[in-house]
């Protein structure tokens, strides 16, 4: 095998998608989202944070059909399926926002080492916790 | 371990640099690029938001964008350094983590 | 150390791609290593060889494309993001039946997957973008 293919199957870093922007207005959150799926493939520690406007991006109830655009909102409801499990929304965010948790889509992930129990996807974190999950990444990806 | 932010908006435009500010560790550099420079200027009402930050991190401008822009050194929050592109790399390098808030 | 760099925004439009370019260059000046320039979102506009730029400003395509040329930067544009925008090299061009394609020397297509792969590999990811 080549050194770059050795490296590659040998390294585990831990990476974080950080969304910061809504969804719709702009293609960020959408790309964003083919970039995890994408690099689910490479099982690597993904966790995805969304903070700010990127808040917007789970909220239930998106209907698109009258701005023509695809509906994507559905997809993260397939993260769990891609061991996608860790999805850190920001307190504060949503409180700025006048969001709770009730506002947003319920996610969940099938732990296999529990009898394949399901479990919250999303983790509602604050800003002091946000920001040491940020602190402790290999890669960080902003869109 | 520390992260190098980077910050390209203008504070007057969007929020970002607020949100770096909010979610930066002590010992960290938050280096303010393109129009992100804007960000270091004196007696703007960000500077408080700014200042206040200086203790706990280091925040630097990039010396061409403020050139580009006509921000003189001397116009620079007191605390607030410059350095070049060489710079921007050496603190890439020195830092973990880089971290572009966008 | 080994940079991935990652340039999220279009030439012109944003000065994205200029400081990655100074970013870039500088890095190589030092000494560094750069595993690979990734052109995401509208950042694929960079990998045009159409644009006529006005001739007293700079040509950021061929500022790229000269790097990828004089000292083997690797230059990928993610096929999905330059599908939707209509950047095309030869073979796109053909396999969706269009009748030109527009890619500039140096740059190549290529999959999301060679993103996550420069993040695996590279020491620090840098990203340009808005």
């Amino acid at each position: 095998m080549a050194i770059r293919e050795i490296k590659m199957s040998e390294t585990v870093k831990k990476f974080l998608y950080v969304n910061r922007k809504a969804p719709y207005g702009t293609i960020y959150a959408l790309e964003s989202l083919e970039v995890v799926l994408i690099g689910a493939a490479f099982d690597q520690d993904v966790s995805l944070a969304f903070l700010d406007d990127g808040v917007f991006q789970l909220t239930k109830g998106q209907d698109t059909k009258e701005i023509g655009v695809k509906n994507f909102s559905p997809t993260y409801r397939a993260l769990g399926d891609y061991e996608v499990t860790k999805l850190y929304v920001e307190k504060e965010s949503l409180a700025e926002r006048g969001l709770s948790a009730d506002d947003l889509q319920e996610l969940v992930w099938e732990d296999e080492d529990d009898d394949y129990a399901e479990k919250p996807s999303i983790r509602i974190i604050d800003r002091t916790e946000m920001a040491k999950l940020m602190a402790n990444q290999d890669v960080v990806l902003s869109f | 371990m520390s992260t190098l932010h980077t910050v390209n908006k203008s504070p007057f435009e969007t929020s970002t640099l607020k949100s770096c500010l909010e979610h930066v560790s002590d010992g960290d550099t938050i280096l303010l690029i393109e129009d992100g420079v804007y960000g270091a200027m004196a007696g703007s009402s960000m500077a408080d938001l700014v200042t206040a930050k200086t203790k706990a991190v280091s925040i630097i401008a990039l010396a061409p964008d403020m050139q580009a822009r006509g921000i003189d050194e001397d116009r620079l929050i007191k605390g607030i350094n410059t350095t070049d592109y060489a710079g921007f790399v050496d603190l890439a390098a020195k830092n973990d983590l880089s971290h572009a808030w966008l | 150390m080994k940079f991935g760099i990652l340039i999220s925004e279009g030439p012109y439009t944003h000065q994205a791609a200029d400081s990655a370019l100074r970013f870039t260059k500088a890095a190589i000046k030092a000494g560094h290593e750069i595993d690979r320039v990734f052109f995401y979102h509208d950042g694929v506009n960079v990998g045009t060889r159409l644009s006529i730029p006005p001739q007293d400003e700079r040509n950021l395509q061929q500022e790229w494309s000269a790097l990828a040329k004089d000292h083997g930067v690797d230059l990928v544009i993610c096929i999905a993001a330059a599908q939707r925008r209509g950047l095309l090299d030869e073979n796109e061009a053909k396999r969706q039946g269009k009748d030109a394609n527009n890619i500039a020397d140096g740059f190549r297509i290529s999959g999301l997957g060679q993103l996550i792969e420069m993040g695996i590999l590279s020491d620090r990811l840098m990203t340009f973008g808005d």
